[in-house]
């Protein structure tokens, strides 16, 4: 029992509800915001230490035992992901500071912030399904009102198809819930393990394994279902978008390596048809992002062909692989939202996101093109950066496993994200200097550079010092490989 | 005004106490009976949003004038406090204690954390429903 545990849900929940008293204070939200945050990346931190240390944690709410009351459990890849995920939004929160109107910070811009920030950790750190489905519910509707807030008719338009989109899949989570509980009688996800280990390997398991898909392949966009996501991330403002683009896909992709590695592992099917979708998801995004000729939409569809690669690590499912799953989903939080703060850059400078209205950025802003180079490179995978690492053992895992013809479609994957990266720096930053906005020249953007360069430095760290970083990936993976530990420690009593 | 509704105003103003008074015992069987935070709370609202409907806005607004988003904060801040305080002597989120205690003239009384977790509850049910309802009614005028 660890009440650490239940630290980064409940600090950003507290704050939240107390910045609803203070609503048209600035600087109040502002301060409450920053330390609430600054807090969580503290505590997550400390508990990644504590779990790399000592084990996993867990915290039983209310005092009621395992299997019948709901454990919080933090292993390597929830702590990690939620030290991620806070320093994230650390970042999102200042680039927020500079770019926002004065009235979307008055409209509850920041309680709801910090509840989107509850609901992400708080998915992250669960041990039970239907807590998970309380989590991803408390994320979603912080998100409709994060991403329907300001009501331009384009936003509401596409907010709305989010929203009804989002509804649906919860909906059937409810129903892959109580499927599951009807066949097992539990929904502690360490007990459904064990459980589902006992039972006989029958049909049922499997159409509930492929509605779990169903209903996570949604949230985390993959290829059938991916065609809500290019719109409505390209609606609300950089700060909001690089926050959704880095992080709630995410925990999509999170839920489905932690549900496929502790309960249905023994599913060859349904890894086979991770295999497939996950290729066809990386291919058919790049290809959609090839297409397109806006700042920000090119990088919203990249979210889905990244998401491939993901699908593709766990459909693998060697400990190789789910490192290199890891390594890539860590990598792409980073590099994916600095990518879209540096649209908001781009589109504070020029005053549009059209490729073809801008060019020649990299004579007035230089620094805003050469820091946008290195994270588009580290996207495409280019070596010494973050991004090759998490390919290349996804890669290597792939070969070891025979899954060739996967391996050659995310291979020309890769070629096809340098050159939609390539194609918005030479319109974009090279060339004329062509502008609509006659004073962007002069335009200072230093102030905005500020809270990205954390997100570069770290991408490059990640691949410079690839190694440490590696070895805790293939740490974690065992982990997840061989859920006994997990089990044991939600389960028996010290 | 030309057509005031007298039977209306004259039967709200019985029934509304009636609802209100019942809402609060209702809320007070909760824990060990049917009843609770979310029910009383939502019967609270429903008196009220009665008085809304016989007599106008403005004057209940006069009667009440309470911000709803405001209750809501409350409400959950509540709750959440009443989790923390497990938490300072150590024990998981959301322990709950109860113990009883004789009280002359209420007799055998039970007294139990989730007492004010429920108020917290009741508050949020009964801020968020009128805000929903006055803010739809409020977009007409």
């Amino acid at each position: 029992m660890n009440n650490l545990v239940i630290l980064p849900i409940l600090i950003p929940l507290l704050m939240g509800v107390i910045l609803i008293f203070f609503k048209d204070s600035k600087s109040v939200q502002r301060t409450v915001s920053v330390i609430s945050v600054g807090l969580m990346i503290a505590v997550s931190a400390y508990l990644t230490y504590m779990v790399y240390t000592e084990g996993i944690q867990t915290t039983e709410l209310g005092d009621w035992p395992a299997p019948f009351g709901i454990v919080l459990v933090a292993d390597l890849l929830s702590s990690s992901l939620v030290a991620l995920s806070s320093l994230l939004a650390l970042v999102c929160l200042f680039f927020a500071y500079q770019t926002f109107s004065a009235e979307r910070e008055r409209n509850y811009f920041h309680p709801f912030f910090l509840f989107l920030m509850v609901g992400v950790n708080g998915s992250f750190l669960t041990g039970d399904l239907f807590n998970l489905f309380v989590f991803f519910e408390v994320m979603l509707i912080s998100s409709f009102i994060l991403i329907s807030m300001g009501s331009k008719q384009y936003q509401l338009r596409e907010s709305l198809k989010y929203v009804i989109i989002n509804t649906v899949s919860s909906m059937f989570f409810v129903a892959a819930i109580a499927y599951i509980y009807g066949v097992t009688g539990t929904l502690n996800m360490a007990d459904l393990a064990v459980k589902i280990g006992e039972l006989e390997q029958t049909g049922v398991i499997s159409v509930i394994a492929v509605l779990f898909l169903f209903v996570f392949g949604t949230k985390s966009a993959i290829f059938p279902l991916y065609y809500w996501l290019p719109h409505s991330y390209f609606a609300p403002p950089a700060a909001i978008a690089a926050l959704f683009g880095g992080l709630l896909t995410k925990v999509g992709v999170y839920t489905i390596m932690r549900t496929y590695t502790l309960i249905f592992p023994h599913d060859q099917t349904v890894f086979q048809i991770l295999l497939i979708f996950g290729g066809l998801t990386m291919f058919i995004g790049v290809l959609g992002a090839v297409s397109q000729f806006d700042f920000k939409r090119i990088l919203a569809v990249h979210i889905v062909s990244q998401v491939g690669y993901m699908i593709m690590g766990v459909g693998i499912f060697t400990p190789l692989a789910i490192a290199g799953t890891f390594y890539f989903l860590a990598h792409n939080i980073i590099v994916k939202s600095a990518l879209f703060l540096f649209a908001g850059v781009a589109e504070k400078i020029t005053g549009t996101s059209h490729l073809k209205q801008m060019s020649g950025l990299l004579k007035t802003h230089p620094y805003v093109g050469w820091l946008f180079l290195i994270t588009a490179l580290s996207l495409a995978g280019i070596p010494p950066l973050s991004g090759f690492f998490g390919k290349f053992a996804l890669i290597i895992a792939g070969f070891d496993a025979g899954n060739y013809f996967v391996i050659a479609v995310s291979l020309a994957t890769g070629v096809l994200t340098l050159f939609s990266m390539m194609k918005i720096f030479m319109t974009s930053f090279w060339g004329e200097v062509k502008m609509p906005d006659p004073q962007a020249k002069d335009k200072k953007v230093g102030s905005l550079l500020i809270p990205i360069l954390p997100l570069v430095a770290l991408t490059i760290l990640l691949g410079v010092a690839a190694e440490p970083f590696m070895q805790f990936s293939l740490e974690l993976a065992e982990q997840l490989m061989d859920p006994s530990e997990y089990i044991n420690s939600v389960l028996n009593k010290e | 005004m030309k057509n005031t509704p007298v039977q209306l105003h004259v039967i709200t103003r019985i029934v509304a106490f009636i609802i209100l008074a019942f809402s609060v015992f209702l809320f007070f069987a909760g824990h060990n009976n049917p009843g609770g935070g979310f029910i009383g709370g939502l019967m609270t609202a429903a008196a009220l949003v009665l008085l809304y409907l016989s007599f106008d806005l403005k004057t209940i607004k006069r009667v009440i004038p309470f911000n709803y988003s405001k209750i809501i904060g409350a409400g959950l801040l509540i709750a959440i406090l009443t989790g923390i305080v497990g938490m300072l002597f150590g024990f998981p989120f959301l322990t709950q204690f109860d113990e009883y205690y004789h009280i002359p003239l209420l007799g055998e009384t039970h007294a139990a954390s989730a007492l004010p977790f429920d108020l917290g509850i009741y508050l949020v049910v009964v801020g968020f429903t009128l805000l929903v309802i006055l803010t739809v009614a409020e977009d007409d005028s």
